[in-house]
C-alpha cells in the first residue's frame, strides 16, 4: 500500500499570543489527489500549510510526508513539497529566470535550464524571463510564484488561496494547469474560501473552521447529496399509504401523511417530475402547495460553520 | 549537505551586492580618503611616529578594520532581515536546508563582500602612504576571521531586529563607539592608565591590535591574546546562532 502523501495526526498549533490556530487536526491526503481545504478567513488554513511545510513550529502532533517525519527527516520531507504562499512575496529586483532558478537551487537540485524553460513556457512567462519581477502585473507575479514552487519538481504542491486577487481568465488557466499537474501524478492541496473553486477542482474537500476540521468528504459524495433537488408536496388531505402506481418514485411520506417528498436529479431531462404530477392527479391526490429545495455546498458550509 | 542550496543563497546575496556595487564601494573609499586627508595629512603631520611607525601608516590597519566591521554587520544584518521583512523568507524556511547551511550562505556572502571592500580600502590607502605588510598570512587571517565573526554578529542582529530602526541601532550605539575607541587612530598606551584598563573590555582593541601587528609588528596586546579574543568572540556568535536556530527565535514562530 502506498503511504499517504500527507499524514497529519493530532496536530495542534498555539501561537505565542495564546491563540489556538489548529486544534487536534487529523488528516490523510492520498498521493495524486486534489484536496481542497475550505474555510472562512482566519480558520487556520495558512497555519496548517505553514506547519506542514516547516515554516512554523507545531505545538503538538505528527506530520509525515510520504511516510517521512517532517522534522526528523526534514530534508526528504521538504524536498517533496512545493509551496505557493497566499501573499505575493517576491524579490522585486530579481529577474523571473533568476528567481525560479534560485528556488530550484535552494531545494538542492542541480541546474536544469531546459526544465525551467518548460515551466516558464507552460505558465506563459517565457517572454518575461529577463524582466524584473517588480515590473510584472499581479497575475504574472502569482504565476512566477507557481513557477518557483514547481522548479524543483515537487511531488506535492500547496496552493494557498491561488485565486485571491486573480481575474477569471487567469483562474481558469490556473485550474487547467493544476489539472495537468494532477494528471502527471502530483498531489495538490489548495485552500480557498471560494466554494466554486473547491467544487470545480477537488477530489476531496475538507472544511476547516476556528482551527478544527469539521468535515472531510469525497466531493462526489458531497455533490450527490448536494446535486439532488427535492420536490415537496403539501397535500390537501391526509394519505395513509402511497398508492401502488407511485411506488417507483421512492416517495417519502411525512407530516402525518400530509407531505410527500420526491428527490430527483434536476440535471436529467427525464427526471420524473412531470410524470409524477400526472400520476398524482390520476390517483386523486390533490396538492395544496408545491415547493422545491436544493441544498448546495454553500448551504452545508454555512450550516457547518455556523454550528461549530 | 545541500550544496546547491548554500550556493543559491550565496549567489543570490552576491548578486544583490553586485547590483549595488558602486555605492557599496564608493562610500568606504570616499570615507577612507577623507580620513587620510583629515587624520593622515592635516592632523597626522603634527603627530609624531607611534612605535616607530609614521602616523599616516599607523592608522591604515585601524581604518580597514573600521570599514570591514561596519560592512560585515550591515551586509549580514540586511541580508537576513530583508527577506523577513518582505516575507520571502518562507522559501528559505520551507527548503530542505539546515540552519548551518542557511548561515553559511548568508554569512559567507556578507563576509566575502566585506573582505573585498577591505582590500579596496587597503589599495586606496596605498595611494597615500607606502604600505608594508610584515606578515601577509596573518593579515589575511585577521581580515577573514574578523569579517566572518562580524558577519555572524550582523546575522544575529538581522534576526533579532523587528524594524529598520533596530537594524541601525546596534551598529550606531555599540559598534561605532567600540571601533572608534578601539585604537584605530591611537595606540592604547597613549591613554591614561584607567582608560587603558577600560579599553581591555573592548573586543575591537584586540582585533585592531592583532591586525596592526601583522602590518608593523607593533601591537597593544600580544598576538596570542588577540587571536584568543577573536576566537572567543567568534565562538560566542556561533553559540548564539545555534541557540536561535534551535529555538526558532524570530524565524519559526
Ligand atoms: N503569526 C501569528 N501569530 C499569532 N496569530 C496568528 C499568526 N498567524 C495567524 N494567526 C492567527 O491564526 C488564525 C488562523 O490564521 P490563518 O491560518 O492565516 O487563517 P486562514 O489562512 O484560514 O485565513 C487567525 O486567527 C490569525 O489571526
Ligand atoms: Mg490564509
Amino acid at each position: 500500500m502506498t503511504k499517504p502523501a500527507i499524514s497529519v495526526q493530532s496536530l495542534t498549533k498555539t501561537y505565542d499570543s495564546g491563540l489556538i490556530a489548529l486544534d487536534d487536526i487529523n488528516l490523510d491526503i492520498a498521493q495524486g489527489e486534489i484536496f481542497a481545504l475550505l474555510g472562512p478567513n482566519g480558520a487556520g488554513k495558512t497555519t496548517l500549510i505553514s506547519a506542514i511545510c516547516g515554516i512554523i513550529r507545531v505545538s503538538d502532533g505528527i506530520i509525515e510526508i510520504c511516510g517521512h517525519d517532517h522534522t526528523k527527516e526534514y530534508r526528504i520531507a521538504r524536498g517533496k513539497i512545493g509551496l505557493v504562499p497566499q501573499e505575493l512575496t517576491t524579490d522585486a529586483f530579481e529577474t523571473v529566470w533568476n528567481t525560479v532558478s534560485f528556488s530550484r537551487g535552494l531545494f538542492g537540485k542541480p541546474k536544469n535550464p531546459a526544465f525551467i524553460e518548460e515551466i516558464l513556457k507552460d505558465l506563459s512567462l517565457w517572454d518575461k524571463k529577463d524582466e524584473q519581477i517588480r515590473k510584472l502585473s499581479g497575475g504574472m507575479k502569482r504565476r512566477v510564484m507557481i513557477a518557483k514552487a514547481l522548479s524543483h519538481e515537487p511531488e506535492i504542491l500547496f496552493l494557498d488561496e491561488p485565486s485571491a486577487g486573480v481575474d477569471v481568465e487567469l483562474r481558469k488557466s490556473m485550474w487547467r494547469q493544476i489539472r495537468r499537474l494532477r494528471d502527471n501524478g502530483t498531489t495538490i492541496i489548495l485552500t480557498t474560501h471560494y466554494i466554486e473553486e473547491a467544487e470545480e477542482m477537488a477530489d476531496r474537500i475538507g472544511i476547516i473552521n476556528k482551527g478544527k476540521l469539521i468535515l472531510i468528504e469525497e466531493k462526489k459524495t458531497l455533490m450527490k447529496k448536494l446535486g439532488k433537488k427535492e420536490l415537496i408536496l403539501e397535500l390537501y388531505s391526509k394519505v395513509t399509504e402511497i398508492p401502488t402506481p407511485l411506488a417507483d418514485y421512492n416517495l417519502l411520506l411525512s407530516e402525518n401523511g400530509k407531505r410527500l417528498t420526491f428527490t430527483y436529479d434536476p440535471s436529467k431531462k427525464n427526471n420524473g417530475v412531470a410524470e409524477l404530477l400526472d400520476h398524482l392527479k390520476d390517483s386523486g391526490i390533490k396538492c395544496k402547495d408545491i415547493d422545491t429545495r436544493q441544498s448546495s455546498l454553500e448551504d452545508i458550509f454555512v450550516t457547518l460553520v455556523g454550528q461549530s | 549537505m545541500n550544496f546547491h542550496g548554500i550556493l543559491s543563497i550565496y549567489k543570490f546575496e552576491m548578486g544583490r551586492t553586485m547590483r549595488t556595487l558602486g555605492q557599496s564601494i564608493a562610500s568606504p573609499v570616499i570615507s577612507t580618503i577623507l580620513y587620510f586627508i583629515v587624520f593622515g595629512s592635516a592632523i597626522g603631520s603634527n603627530i609624531g611616529d607611534i612605535d616607530g611607525v609614521k602616523y599616516g601608516a599607523f592608522i591604515v590597519p585601524g581604518l580597514i578594520m573600521l570599514t570591514v566591521l561596519s560592512q560585515s554587520i550591515a551586509n549580514a544584518s540586511f541580508g537576513i532581515y530583508f527577506p523577513r521583512f518582505t516575507g520571502t523568507i518562507y522559501e528559505i524556511l520551507s527548503a530542505p536546508l539546515s540552519f548551518v547551511e542557511i548561515t553559511i550562505g548568508y554569512v559567507g556572502a556578507a563576509a566575502t563582500k566585506a573582505i573585498i571592500i577591505g582590500i579596496i580600502v587597503l589599495t586606496t590607502a596605498g595611494f597615500f602612504v607606502p604600505l608594508e605588510i610584515q606578515h601577509p598570512i596573518w593579515m589575511a587571517f585577521f581580515l577573514v576571521i574578523t569579517c566572518v565573526t562580524f558577519s555572524l554578529l550582523g546575522f544575529i542582529i538581522g534576526i533579532w531586529a523587528d524594524g529598520f530602526e533596530k537594524l541601525q541601532l546596534i551598529p550606531l550605539l555599540i559598534i561605532t563607539p567600540l571601533t572608534f575607541l578601539g585604537g584605530s587612530f591611537y595606540s592604547i598606551s597613549m591613554l591614561p592608565p584607567f582608560w587603558q584598563s577600560v579599553s581591555m573590555f573592548n573586543p575591537v582593541v584586540y582585533l585592531i591590535s592583532g591586525f596592526r601587528w601583522s602590518f608593523y609588528e607593533s601591537s597593544d596586546v600580544s598576538l596570542a591574546t588577540s587571536v584568543t579574543m577573536i576566537l572567543v568572540f567568534l565562538s560566542l556568535c556561533i553559540g548564539i546562532i545555534a541557540w536561535i536556530f534551535k529555538t526558532g527565535y524570530r524565524l519559526r514562530n
